[in-house]
C-alpha cells in the first residue's frame, strides 16, 4: 500500500491528521504532509478511512 | 411522482415549503417531512421564503457528490443562490467573506486563515481549554440552582477560546456575543443584520489598527504584520475575515455544547459511558455521533449550480438553486445503521455536520477539542447534573441558522 496526496488540492480539514495521526500530518499553512509513504498493512484501516472522508478527495491509496 | 408529493404540506404551487417543521415532541429529530422527502423523492425543488424553487438533496450520497463538485457554486452575490432569508442575503451581501467565494478566490483567501486551525496548534491548546472549563465549571457550583447552563458554560467557553485565538479582549465579551446573536438570528430584519455587521466591523477595525502599532501573538495580529503588510490581504479584507471568524466561533460551538449536553442528559445509559470513562477514543466517538446525531447547522448547505449537472436521474440546470440538507442526509439508513438512535459507540466520523467539499469547516480541529474537554469534564465534575423541569418546553433555536438552546436550566 502506497499514500499519494494532492496537496494543492487540500483544504486543509486536518480529519486525516485527526484519523491517522502517524501516516498524515500538517505543514505551516495546515496543508496536508505524509508522513509515511508506505504504512504498515495495520495502518490500512485508519488510512482508507483517510481517503474516504477527505472532504478534498486529495488522499489516494495506491495497491502496488 | 406527482402522486406521491401530496402527502406533503404543499402549496399553491405545488411545491413543499422549505424548511419545514420539526415535530413537537422530538425536538433532536430533522422535521419528519425530510424525512418522508428521503425515502420517496430524495432529490426534490422545494419553495423558499422568496417564492424561488431550488433543489433539495437529502441523500448523504448525493450531498458528498455535489458539495464536492466544482461545477456547484458557493457565490451568494449572483442570482439563483438560495438565501436562508432576506436577513441571510443582507449578511452574505454586508460581510463578503470566502465562506461565499469559489476558486481559486476561496482557497487563497481561506488559507491567510488556516493556521490557528491546525490539528497541532489547537491541539497544543488543550490545556488551556481544560483551565478555561475547570474555572466556568467552578463558577457554577458556586452559583445559585438553577443555573442557565447556556450563560455558565456553553457560551462562555468558545467565546473565550475564540477571543483568544483572534486576540480580541474578552471583557467586551458581551458587545460582540450580543451583535453574533443577531446575526445568527433567522428573522432579523436585514437593517438589523446590517447593522451588527457594521458594529462589528468597526469594532474589529479599530483593533486591527491597534495590533498594527503592538503585535502580539494573535491571529489578527498575524494577519496584520504578515498578510496585509505583504500585500496578500487589504485592510478590509482582514476585517472581513476576523467577523466572520468571530461569528462563526461563537454560532456554532455553543450550540452543539448546549444541546449536545441536552442530549446526553435525556440518554442516561450513554451519559454513563461517557462519565465512567478515561479512554480520549471513548469521548472523541461521542463529540462525532453527537455531531452527527445533531447536525445542528439544520438549515442545509446553501448553493447555486454554475453548470448543468446530471445527479440520480434528474438534471439540475445552470443557475438553479441547490441546498444540500445535511441533518436528514445523516440520518440516511442507506449510510447509518439505525440512523435515528443515538449510539456513541459507533463509528461516525463520516458524517457531515461540518460541510463537505472545500468549505469544510475550517473550525472544526477546535470545536472538537472543545467539546471533547467538555464532555470529558462536565459528569465526572458534577455527576448530579440535571435538566430543571421537562425537556419539551425549553426554548429550542426553531428560528435560527444554527440550532440549539436559548437557555437551558440546570440543577445539579
Ligand atoms: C460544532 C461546531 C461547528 C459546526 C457544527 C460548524 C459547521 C460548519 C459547516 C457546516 C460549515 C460549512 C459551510 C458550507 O459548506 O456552506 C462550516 C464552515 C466554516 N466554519 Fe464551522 N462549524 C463549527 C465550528 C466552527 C468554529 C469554532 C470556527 C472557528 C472560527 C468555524 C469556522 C468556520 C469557517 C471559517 C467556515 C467557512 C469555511 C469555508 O467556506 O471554506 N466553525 N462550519
Ligand atoms: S483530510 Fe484531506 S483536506 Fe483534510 S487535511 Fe487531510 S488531505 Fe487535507
Amino acid at each position: 500500500m502506497r499514500i499519494e496526496v494532492d496537496a494543492p488540492k487540500c483544504v486543509t480539514s486536518g480529519q486525516c491528521v485527526m484519523i491517522a495521526p502517524d501516516v498524515f500530518d500538517q505543514d505551516d499553512d495546515g496543508i496536508v504532509i505524509v508522513l509515511d509513504e508506505n504504512p504498515a498493512e495495520g495502518q490500512r484501516g485508519v488510512v482508507e478511512e483517510s481517503a474516504a472522508v477527505c472532504p478534498a478527495a486529495a488522499i489516494f491509496v495506491i495497491e502496488d | 411522482m406527482a402522486d406521491t408529493l401530496t402527502s406533503f404540506d404543499e402549496n399553491p404551487h405545488g411545491l413543499v415549503d422549505f424548511p419545514m417543521a420539526k415535530e413537537q415532541t422530538c425536538p433532536f429529530d430533522p422535521p419528519p417531512a425530510l424525512k418522508r422527502i428521503q425515502d420517496e423523492q430524495p432529490l426534490t425543488r422545494v419553495r423558499l421564503w422568496d417564492g424561488s424553487s431550488p433543489w433539495l438533496v437529502t441523500r448523504f450520497e448525493d450531498v458528498r457528490t455535489l458539495l464536492s463538485d466544482a461545477r456547484v457554486s458557493s457565490n451568494a452575490l449572483g442570482d439563483g443562490f438560495p438565501h436562508f432569508n432576506a436577513a441571510g442575503k443582507a449578511r452574505f451581501q454586508s460581510n463578503h467573506t470566502f465562506v461565499n467565494m469559489d476558486a481559486p478566490e476561496h482557497p487563497r483567501m481561506r488559507k491567510m486563515v488556516t493556521r490557528p486551525f491546525m490539528v497541532k496548534r489547537v491541539e497544543a491548546l488543550r490545556p488551556q481549554i481544560q483551565a478555561m472549563t475547570n474555572e466556568l465549571i467552578d463558577e457554577m457550583l458556586a452559583g445559585p440552582k438553577p443555573a442557565d447552563f447556556i450563560e455558565a458554560l456553553a457560551l462562555p467557553l468558545p467565546s473565550l477560546v475564540i477571543s483568544e485565538l483572534l486576540g480580541v479582549p474578552y471583557q467586551d465579551h458581551k458587545f460582540f456575543q450580543d451583535q453574533s446573536a443577531v446575526l445568527a438570528e433567522r428573522d432579523a430584519a436585514p437593517e438589523k443584520v446590517v447593522a451588527a455587521i457594521d458594529a462589528l466591523r468597526d469594532y474589529l477595525g479599530q483593533l486591527i489598527q491597534a495590533k498594527r502599532k503592538s503585535p502580539q501573538q494573535d491571529l489578527l495580529s498575524e494577519l496584520v504584520t504578515e498578510r496585509v503588510d505583504n500585500d496578500e490581504l487589504t485592510d478590509q479584507d482582514a476585517v472581513e475575515l476576523s467577523i466572520l471568524l468571530l461569528a462563526a466561533g461563537h454560532e456554532t460551538t455553543a450550540n452543539m455544547i448546549g444541546l449536545g449536553t441536552l442530549a446526553l442528559l435525556q440518554h442516561p445509559d450513554q451519559l454513563a459511558l461517557v462519565r465512567e470513562t478515561d479512554d480520549p477514543a471513548v469521548v472523541s466517538k461521542t463529540v462525532e455521533e453527537l455531531l452527527r446525531w445533531l447536525t445542528i447547522p439544520h438549515l442545509g448547505r446553501r448553493r447555486v449550480a454554475a453548470e448543468d449537472i446530471e445527479i440520480g436521474g434528474v438534471v439540475i440546470r445552470a443557475g438553479e438553486g441547490i441546498i444540500c440538507a445535511a441533518d436528514i442526509a445523516n440520518r440516511d439508513p442507506a449510510e447509518f445503521e439505525n440512523p435515528d438512535a443515538l449510539d456513541i459507540t459507533r463509528d461516525a466520523r463520516k458524517h457531515v455536520a461540518f460541510g463537505f467539499g472545500v468549505h469544510q469547516c475550517l473550525g472544526q480541529p477546535l470545536a472538537r477539542v472543545e467539546l471533547q474537554v467538555v464532555w470529558s469534564t462536565l459528569f465526572k465534575r458534577v455527576p448530579t447534573l440535571a435538566l430543571s423541569g421537562d425537556f419539551r418546553d425549553l426554548p429550542y433555536k426553531h428560528d435560527a441558522l444554527i440550532y440549539g438552546l436559548y437557555d437551558m436550566p440546570v440543577t445539579w
